[in-house]
């Protein structure tokens, strides 16, 4: 649907998109996560041809952004991070010069701009002046533009941003409905949300790519669970002395609670954390201590982001689709 | 290009600056109407036009200094970029918005020969011959209007350069009086204004060796004209200065020509700024 390829944009000497590849699959959601300043507004520009690439191809469904612009541009919906909106005209009549822009007439043009009011919502709204109307609905104004003409790929920059959290769970969820019928990659830095909204989640860090897969596998692939925090009925050092008898313990650190109780979170290698898990029970129902509460650590997106994000570039695991990247940034960074 | 003209049009006649612009343009011509027309009973429309055209160094760049700074400022250039129209098709619809706004005011003005012819003898030929021309400078100065709100995102900036370009232009012709008329002076003059040129190619494209290839050239080529025949150079900056007079050329139609020169002077000049404005929305993408 979408192939990026050695994407750099280089503004003067600072490199903002640094040989970015990778490809977007037709009807999934896709979530394009990074910290402030990454490039994904960069990347997200580039691809929607408003802004030039210092080298790389977009190839959209056969298109070349930069050499077939008009038909590459037909396929996409774009929703900038500030809307683009004409304050002094009413949603209907910016729909109108956007829909005809993008080549619809009469009749169809009159029924898609409908069609775009029901689906995101401005019904109410849709003969006021935009410079009205509330951050919420400006977004959805930019978000039913970039509906007009029934493109493909949709793709939104930073959807969620200054909104409040009613309207960011509306904005979600138009979010999620959309992904039923198009192929959408939204931005975003937030975590959660992308966790919550997306099939795929790629991150870059300093206009690199360097991790592209699903949410789940992500943190499975990352950062298995490898930490079991418990509260028992002893005290620290009876604690430490029931633990040397179970093997695959790499770390045990002690923690006093206000209630009285020591936690230790226990850090091991095992590859199955339950088995760890069972032979610390038994070694504590043994000496007949109780334990009170046990957990099991669970690594989330957001660790994994911080890890990835803000690791040096040599301890970055890049998955495979990210492969390959690493062996050619010596010679970008050299220009 | 149509949706553009259609959307912009729609912008103009919900924006105050429109009917100032159209009011102004009325109330001048109507004041110079009544002074030589009426007042002292002239039976020559065009010089109406003529008394009123450093009015436009005014009222045009007040016109056009929202047209591409305003889209900058608010944002809205991005949607113009993602949009499947290109950047020569957003200039032009902008253009002829501009143009219309400009004509609706003018068609109420044809309207005065007409009046005036009731009750007297007016030369229709050289009054309508000169709304035309009016109509043709006024588009030019409109184009360079265009490319220089396509430099900035602020509008007053941008009406405010319009204006010093505009009445620079306005008062060439008695500037160039008082400059060298000496074939050295014409020539320190030329290279100083092919510097500025590769200074403007530098900023335009960011490209400096196009820019001093560009600068090496015309200088080279000016300097060697200038050692093969000197008396050539003897009173070109004037000539040059009286001729690039966009007003000066206008006031040919007042005297009774109709000059094809002149008429394609002007629409070089269209071409020249609207090439120039595609030129600058287009360089955004590479900033």
């Amino acid at each position: 649907m979408i192939s990026v390829e050695h994407l750099t944009k280089c503004y003067g000497d600072f490199m903002a998109v640094n040989d970015l590849s990778f490809e977007i699959e037709e009807g999934h959601v896709y979530g394009f996560l990074g910290p402030n300043g990454a490039g994904k507004t960069t990347t997200m520009n580039i691809m929607t041809g408003c802004l030039s690439a210092t080298s790389g191809h977009v190839i959209i469904d056969g298109y070349d952004i930069f050499e077939e612009a008009n038909n590459a541009k037909k396929l996409i919906g774009y929703l900038p991070e500030q809307p683009p909106l004409y304050m002094t005209e009413t949603p209907v009549e910016y729909l109108r010069f956007v829909g005809e822009a993008k080549g619809l007439r009469g009749a169809e043009l009159a029924q898609q701009i409908e069609e775009v009011i029901q689906q995101t919502k401005i019904e109410d709204v849709k003969n006021r002046r935009i410079s009205t109307l509330s951050k919420g609905y400006k977004q959805r104004i930019g978000i039913a533009q970039a509906l007009l003409g029934n493109p493909k790929v949709i793709i939104l920059d930073e959807p969620t941003v200054g909104l409040d959290p009613i309207q960011i769970i509306e904005i979600r969820a138009l979010i999620k409905e959309l992904g039923q019928g198009h192929t959408v990659i939204f931005s975003s830095h937030i975590l959660s949300e992308v966790q919550t909204i997306c099939d795929q989640v790629l991150i870059i860090s300093k206009g690199k790519l360097i991790a592209f897969d699903e949410p789940e596998d992500l943190e499975k692939r990352l950062l298995a669970p490898n930490e079991i925090v418990i509260t028992a009925d002893a005290d620290a050092e009876e604690i430490r002395e029931i633990l040397t008898d179970v093997s695959h313990i790499i770390d045990v650190s002690m923690e006093e609670k206000d209630t009285g109780f020591v936690e230790a979170h226990i850090k091991t290698d095992h590859d199955n954390i339950y088995e760890l898990s069972r032979a610390i029970f038994f070694a504590f129902a043994e000496k007949g201590k109780a334990l009170l509460e046990m957990t099991l650590e669970k690594a989330n997106l957001e660790d994994v982001f911080i890890e990835l994000t803000e690791n040096n570039d040599d301890d970055i695991k890049p998955t495979e689709d990210a492969a390959g990247i690493e062996s050619t940034e010596g010679e970008v960074d050299g220009e | 290009m149509i949706a553009v003209l259609k959307h912009e049009l729609k912008l103009y006649f919900h924006s105050l600056t429109t009917y100032v612009f159209g009011a102004f343009l009325l109330a001048t011509v109507g004041i110079g109407a009544m002074l030589y027309n009426i007042e002292a009973a002239v039976s020559n429309f065009e010089y109406v036009l003529s008394f009123c055209s450093l009015v436009l160094a005014i009222i045009v760049p007040i016109l056009t200094m929202r047209v591409i700074a305003e889209e900058r400022k608010q944002k809205t250039d991005q949607l113009l970029y993602s949009l499947p129209i290109t950047t020569t098709q957003v200039i032009i619809g902008k253009y002829f918005a501009l143009l219309t706004v400009f004509l609706i005011p003018l068609c109420l003005i044809s309207l005065y020969p007409l009046i005036f012819s009731q009750f007297g003898d007016v030369y229709l030929l050289t009054s309508y011959g000169s709304i035309l021309a009016f109509f043709i400078m006024g588009a030019a100065l409109i184009a360079i209007g265009v490319f220089v709100s396509s430099l900035t995102d602020n509008q007053g900036f941008a009406a405010g350069i319009s204006i010093a370009v505009i009445l620079l232009n306005y008062y060439s012709v008695s500037l160039s009086e008082y400059v060298s008329s000496t074939a050295i002076g014409s020539l320190i003059a030329l290279c100083a204004i092919i510097l500025v040129l590769g200074a403007i190619i530098r900023y335009l494209t960011k490209n400096e060796n196009v820019a001093f290839g560009v600068c090496f050239i015309l200088l080279a080529g000016t300097i060697i004209a200038y050692f093969v025949d000197a008396t050539k150079f003897e009173g070109l900056l004037p000539s040059i200065m009286a001729k690039l007079s966009l007003f000066e050329q206008f006031n040919v139609f007042v005297n009774g020509v109709f000059d094809m020169t002149a008429i394609v002077y002007y629409f070089s000049v269209i071409a020249f700024f609207l090439f120039l404005s595609v030129q600058s929305l287009e360089k955004r993408r590479y900033n």
